[in-house]
């Protein structure tokens, strides 16, 4: 187990009836890092994200979140006392909460393969749901904000100050008031990241964020990822077959075959491992050699 | 996990299908105006022929033949073929002017998209006044003009301001939570009996009963919205039918309680804050010199239903803006999406639930004390599917849209019963009201063909980007 790790996955498994979409699999996502999970098609890359989010129960396995650096050591305790997180609340234990308590006190935000916005809503409007449970209670859920209670104007003013900052960092800031249906393609990629932040995360999953987008949009996203490690000290875990994104920016990369790890390092470490090779391109063992030549 | 069919939100309130192929179709005709005048009005006669050959094989058999008792008792057949030829020809000429001058000159101007309802200014700006005032004014403007009518018109008035409320409040489920509710009128009847039991087994006055009934109506909402949270679309509107269907037998059948389909009666009717309409001392006429008259009574309950009708759509109005209404209309857009964002949907869906069980349950007891007599047999399914009629047509989530319908679908059937110039046509045994369904259809079909979102469209954003008073850009900095 890691201690600098925001996330640790522990014997991860996931059974759809008789087929194991993933197996076994331990990996750790580190603070502060990007980590990048690839893999060839059907490895089961979105199926770990939707175990991370809560969107499905794993069958076995432990995911444990951490706030702290020093919240992992409470893992046994929480584990034994049978409970969602420890007493401290610094430690979560993501596969025993429901998917919006994930996101609303583990902190973990996500984004989908296939963009998920509001589509009716306007752009301003899907980046103030996204921040519905600071402003419900803000708003006395609903009772105080019907009669228009200072507090709740208050709140309502700095979500928007919110709203408007990551419009701004996505340069959407000109297109707040449209409906987020009527955005272009790239432009709602990154709305539904901005969206994602909004929520607050610690650790924000975004899946496969660059898909569709062309070579000066991916770079654009490249920026962003970077942005928001560096300067909001975010831990980013993403899905992405976009090798020229992974391999710029990932720190860290995990590399899944039918729902197994074949590989776990650096960029460069993975880039030349035989087994990940051969995964991708489905080469015999003898041709092997050869194509780590060429791929490095 | 994207193909996943559990995870797609399955059916939507949105019929945009309709609205691009009309679209496609109107941009994809050729200009008329390209083919010689000749061969163009001989076009527009053949389509006229048609037009008017579809008419006579519908309203041949459904107009010109009609069953009735003949001298020895038995059924027999009687033919009437002036109607039926009255109602061919006027498809035949109507639809010949139409093709010679309307739509021939619609399709010449390719740069309009959408000749209607984009030529239109937003009718928002004036109707809301103008109905707002007309509503207020109208007891006072009958009570003078036509003094032996304003009973009848006030309660059409009442009625219609009825169907306003359950319509605003079923657009709450409906328009905004995109929760299709097929059993909406199971509410009102909650609220309908609350108030009339607890009113006629206590004595407890209608402002007492009031938010009781409300309150009763609300927890059977949530009571529905359990069951159901799991549900979308075909499936959720196939529950909640059941749902209203089994509030209707429960009350038919409990006789103890609600004395089955007897109903109950003499429900107190209500006072004005404790003085009763009545000609004796210590009314309400007495009290303010007035002389009794039966209206004072009619005249109060178009304005209770008016108030709790305005303070129905005040309330949607501010729900909407605050983070719940945008919650459900998230919900509407995608669930996943809003669990994504730490949104509790379940809370959010029960709050749906509650919030527009309440508002019937409001109406419900309003209903029973203007009643004053209530069965179960009020409280059928024609009467949900009315109300989701006014929502749909008027446009899920729009306030105005809602009440324009509301006023059309009702009033409109009032105003059908009346019409003595169809009888001059028809023959004077025609029943208008007989027809009443027809013209609901035909209203229906005509609105899904012209607006398939509803009267009134437009989305009104809940937040704009101009209500961030911005100070300077370093504060907003720093909120990020």
């Amino acid at each position: 187990m890691e201690t600098d790790a925001i996330l640790n996955v522990e014997h991860l498994s996931m059974r759809f009836g008789g087929l194991t979409a993933v197996d076994d699999l331990s990996f750790a996502a580190r603070r502060g890092e990007i980590t990048a999970l690839i893999g060839p098609n059907g490895a089961g890359k979105t199926t770990v994200f939707n175990c991370i989010t809560g969107f499905y129960k794993p069958t076995a396995g432990c995911l444990a979140l951490g706030h702290t650096h020093d919240a992992f050591a409470s893992v046994q305790t929480t584990v034994a006392r049978n409970a969602r997180h420890a007493q401290g609340g610094d430690l979560f234990l993501l596969e025993r909460m429901p998917e919006y308590e994930i996101a609303r006190r583990a902190r973990v935000a996500r984004t989908f393969q296939n963009i998920r916005l509001f589509s009716g809503l306007t752009a301003l409007e899907n980046l103030m749901v996204a921040q519905h449970n600071r402003l419900i209670r803000a708003s006395g859920y609903t009772v105080g904000g019907i009669f228009g209670l200072p507090p709740y104007r208050q709140r309502r003013q700095e979500a928007l100050e919110r709203a408007a900052f990551w419009l701004e960092q996505v340069d959407l800031i000109d297109r707040a008031d449209d409906p987020a249906g009527d955005l272009p393609y790239g432009a709602q990629r990154r709305l539904e990241i901005a969206r994602a932040m909004c929520t607050d995360p610690l650790l924000l999953c975004l899946d496969e964020p660059a898909a569709g987008l062309n070579l000066r949009e991916s770079g654009e996203l490249n920026a962003l990822l970077r942005l928001l490690r560096d300067e909001h000290k975010i831990s980013l875990l993403l899905i992405e077959h976009h090798m020229g994104v992974v391999m710029e920016i990932s720190d860290h990369i995990v590399v899944l075959d039918y729902g197994k790890k074949i590989a776990d390092g650096t960029p460069v470490a993975v880039r030349n491992d035989q087994r990940v090779i051969a995964a991708y391109l489905g080469v015999e063992d003898e041709e092997m050699a050869a194509a780590s030549g060429v791929s490095s | 996990m994207a193909d996943d069919p559990a995870l797609q939100p399955t059916a939507d309130f949105r019929p945009e299908g309709a609205e691009v192929q009309a679209e496609a179709r109107q941009a994809g005709l050729p200009p008329r105006s390209a083919k010689p005048v000749e061969s163009r009005s001989i076009a527009a006669l053949k389509d006229a022929a048609i037009a008017a050959f579809v008419a006579l094989a519908l309203s041949g058999p459904i107009v010109g033949l009609v069953m009735v008792p003949g001298p020895s008792k038995a059924l027999i057949v009687q033919q009437r073929w002036v109607p039926v030829a009255a109602i061919v020809a006027i498809v035949f000429i109507g639809r010949l002017l139409l093709n010679l001058f309307v739509w021939n000159r619609a399709r010449q101007a390719a740069t309009q998209p959408r000749p209607l309802a984009q030529r239109l200014p937003p009718i928002g700006a004036f109707a809301t006044p103008l109905l707002l005032v007309l509503a207020v004014g109208l007891p006072i403007l009958v009570i003078y003009a036509v003094p032996d009518q304003s009973r009848y018109i006030l309660g059409v008035g009442t009625l219609i301001l009825t169907y306003i409320m359950l319509g605003w409040g079923l657009n709450i489920v409906v328009g905004l939570a995109g929760l299709l509710d097929l059993g909406y009128v199971a509410f009102y009847a909650i609220g309908a009996y609350s108030y009339a039991l607890i009113s006629t087994e206590f004595g407890w006055s209608f402002w007492i009963c009031l938010p009781l009934a409300g309150l009763f109506a609300a927890a059977f909402g949530v009571m529905l919205g359990f069951p159901v949270l799991r549900l979308r679309g075909d499936y959720l509107a196939i529950v909640t039918l059941a749902f209203g269907e089994i509030i209707r037998l429960v009350l038919l059948n409990w006789t103890q309680l609600t004395k089955g389909p007897a109903g109950i009666n003499q429900i107190p009717r209500p006072s004005f804050f404790g003085l009763p309409f009545a000609a004796g001392p210590g009314g309400f006429s007495e009290t303010f010199g007035l002389a009794y008259s039966p209206n004072h009574r009619i005249v109060f309950l178009y304005y209770l239903i008016l108030a709790m009708a305005l303070i129905t759509s005040v309330v949607t109005i501010r729900i909407r803006n605050l983070p719940i209404g945008r919650a459900w209309e998230a919900l509407r857009y995608d669930e996943i999406a809003s669990r994504s964002l730490g949104i509790n949907t379940t809370n959010v869906k029960l709050a749906a639930f509650a919030i527009g069980a309440m508002f019937a349950g409001f109406a419900g007891s309003f209903f029973a004390t203007r009643q004053g007599f209530i069965s179960p047999e009020s409280f059928n399914f024609m009467e949900s599917a009315t109300i989701l009629a006014i929502v749909v047509l008027g446009g899920a989530g729009s306030q105005l849209g809602v009440a324009i319908a509301a006023v059309v679908m009702i009033g409109g059937l009032e105003a059908l019963r009346n019409l003595s110039l169809l009888k001059s046509v028809f023959g004077e045994n025609f029943d208008p009201t007989q027809y009443r369904l027809l013209a609901f259809g035909l209203v229906m079909v005509a609105i899904m063909v012209w607006r398939p979102r509803g009267l009134v469209s437009r989305r009104r954003p809940s937040v704009l980007l101009k209500d961030l008073k911005r100070p300077a850009t370093d504060s907003a900095r720093q909120a990020g």
